[in-house]
């Protein structure tokens, strides 16, 4: 089963330190983890540590896979302006590293990772004409067909309406669940992190504030420090823990 | 659960799925098709071209005797021969490698710097070869010695590539976007054109009409050599490009996403800018400055074939090839007796036509 764990990793743009030693406990798949902090909490730059596209102190270390690329990224930023149908995008992602003959097993996938996320019928629709939402569950269908087994995905329902956001959110947790794929989600709605993951990261200016399981990361206390927010948790009917924000401070 | 027909829910959800599915798969199927259609209807369309141009000149031939000329030489007089063979063909295939490489310039340009604008003429790779040129032809000066009826080509190809490393250089210092490579080119242009008054203001009367000649660009420069080292360069770049295919294509949605698919824009940006410089340094030293091809040979393809490079950059190479065979055509029964410089043509020509196309066409082509 793969494996991340995060051990002093610290990242820089020039002289300005973005992560300072981030250490983490090991991760493993099957796990939901999500990473929280207000913005420029360094929640990106961390993504971009751990798939070495930024090069700084510390060891980023995956282990348990033998596949040459365990790890699949969803940037913020969905990229929308080429002359690609949705599925020659998808297709796209998929076949990076290949060879230029698309063989039917690549088609399989897409199909599978746009059925995923009930994008099917958008398969057809140019990228450029699409809805931000639409172009988000476009943008995790394309870390999705690299069929990774640690799926990192940057605030991927900034965009979406709500059943739209608990859509994937669900389907990720059944990812990790069924697939056994480690599954980090940079979340900016608490309530979600509460409801479907399992474990959270608190960043806040490139530190680490907490990280363990998502209820005992986020409290009022963490909330007040970091957020600058009053807010309480209580349990509702059927037992599960909900944010209540009162105000902002 | 089961229906009234007896089929269950979830056999009823699982067939959707597959009707799904497969029209999902068909529509991509048909549209490989179409597109390969499409690349085959460019070839027969640039042969034909091709055969129209090798009938035309002083002496006119019908396309059934160029045909034979082709393809059955002993079957025509020997002057024919002569004419399509020697005299003609170098021309005609020098447009097509011309136009393609020009055009694959230009789409790839476009393609790593995200810009519609970008190609040789718009970074300045053909001011700066127009450039050395003139230095050639006004004052005789040569960059790199060398046979005095190479002395303009070579300046053209130095000065080409000169301006392409430059801008090279420049755009991996920290903080220099792609925009900024496109300000930088544009500033090149500027400061080339300035030289090339400065040199036209020195220069003898005879001088100044060479360079202006020059930089209208002629097919009529072309040779056997010359064919055969354009169609090398040509030869040798397309595999290479082909082999970046689908990161060429994922450059497209920016370097962000590019880079969560795995592909190290600056690396490719850096190993496609020197091959493309090479491509246009080649072109503009052996025919002049034609600088409508770069532009819209690509746009062309991107209308009719999308951005999926597979089909993209064989597309763009086509799309330029037949622009500048139907320009040759076209320059030669425009005013009947007189070669006009294709420059002229493809851009007088050409632009009506892709603005036709532009306007009309439905979806957004950028």
């Amino acid at each position: 089963m793969v494996t991340l764990q995060l051990n002093r990793v610290s990242a820089r743009y020039g002289r300005r330190s973005i992560l300072e030693e981030i250490t983490t406990p090991c991760f493993q798949g099957g796990q939901m983890v999500a990473l929280l902090g207000p913005n420029a909490a360094g929640k990106s730059t961390l993504f971009r540590r751990v798939l070495g596209l930024l090069k700084g102190e510390g060891e980023v270390i995956i282990s348990g896979t033998s596949a040459e690329r365990p790890v699949a990224y969803m940037p913020q930023d969905t990229g929308a302006r080429a002359v690609l149908t949705v599925y020659e995008s998808v297709l796209l992602a998929r076949m990076q590293g290949r060879g230029l003959k698309v063989q039917p097993d690549d088609l399989a996938q897409v199909d599978r990772a746009l059925e995923e996320l009930s994008i099917t019928v958008l398969g057809e629709r140019d990228i450029g004409d699409l809805s931000g939402g639409q172009r988000q569950l476009v943008s995790a269908a394309q870390a999705l067909v690299q069929e990774p087994e640690i799926l990192m995905l940057d605030e991927p329902t900034s965009a979406l309406d709500l059943n739209r956001q608990i859509s994937l959110l669900t389907v990720l947790r059944r990812l990790a669940d069924e697939r056994q794929m480690l599954i980090l989600v940079a979340l900016h709605d608490l309530g979600h992190a509460l409801r479907f993951t399992d474990a959270a990261m608190l960043l806040e200016s490139g530190r680490l504030i907490a990280c363990g399981p998502t209820a005992e990361v986020i409290t009022p206390a963490r909330l007040r420090q970091v957020y600058h927010v009053a807010a309480r948790i209580e349990s509702c009917s059927k037992g599960q823990p909900q944010l209540i924000v009162e105000a902002a401070i | 659960m089961t229906t009234n027909t007896g089929v269950t829910e979830t056999e009823v959800a699982e067939t959707r799925m597959t009707e799904t599915l497969s029209r999902g798969r068909a529509f991509y199927h048909s549209q490989v098709f179409r597109r390969q259609m499409i690349l085959a209807g460019l070839v027969l369309a640039l042969f034909f071209s091709l055969c129209v141009d090798l009938a035309l000149g002083p002496a006119r031939y019908s396309l059934g005797e160029v045909i034979a000329a082709l393809f059955t030489p002993d079957s025509v007089s020997q002057q024919a021969r002569v004419i399509v063979w020697e005299i003609r063909m170098p021309v005609a295939l020098m447009a097509l490698v011309v136009g393609a490489s020009l055009s694959v310039a230009g789409a790839q340009m476009q393609t790593i710097l995200s810009n519609p604008l970008a190609s040789p003429f718009t970074l300045g790779i053909s001011a700066g070869a127009s450039f050395g040129a003139a230095l050639g032809l006004a004052f005789g000066v040569a960059i790199i010695p060398a046979a005095i009826e190479f002395v303009v080509p070579i300046n053209a190809f130095v000065m080409a590539m000169f301006t392409a490393f430059l801008i090279h250089a420049l755009s991996l210092r920290r903080g220099v976007t792609v925009e900024t490579i496109i300000l930088l080119g544009i500033a090149m242009v500027f400061i080339f054109n300035s030289l090339m008054a400065l040199i036209q203001f020195f220069a003898s009367q005879e001088a100044v009409s060479a360079v202006v000649f020059w930089t209208m660009g002629s097919l009529t420069k072309a040779t056997w050599p010359k064919f055969w080292i354009a169609l090398s360069i040509l030869a040798l770049s397309m595999p290479l490009l082909a082999r970046h295919g689908w990161a060429l294509t994922a450059m497209r949605l920016g370097d962000a996403k590019a880079e969560s698919m795995g592909v190290n824009p600056r690396a490719l940006r850096l190993e496609v800018l020197v091959l493309v410089s090479l491509l246009a340094a080649i072109s503009v030293a052996f025919v002049g400055t034609i600088g409508f091809i770069g532009l819209v040979g690509p746009h062309i393809a991107r209308i009719l074939l999308g951005e999926d490079q597979r089909f993209f950059l064989p597309g763009s190479a086509l799309c330029g090839a037949l622009i500048l065979s139907v320009g040759s055509v076209i320059s030669k029964i425009i005013i009947p007796g007189t070669i006009v410089p294709i420059g002229i043509i493809t851009s007088l020509v050409g632009i009506p036509f892709f603005l036709f196309l532009v306007l009309n066409h439905k979806k957004a082509s950028w």
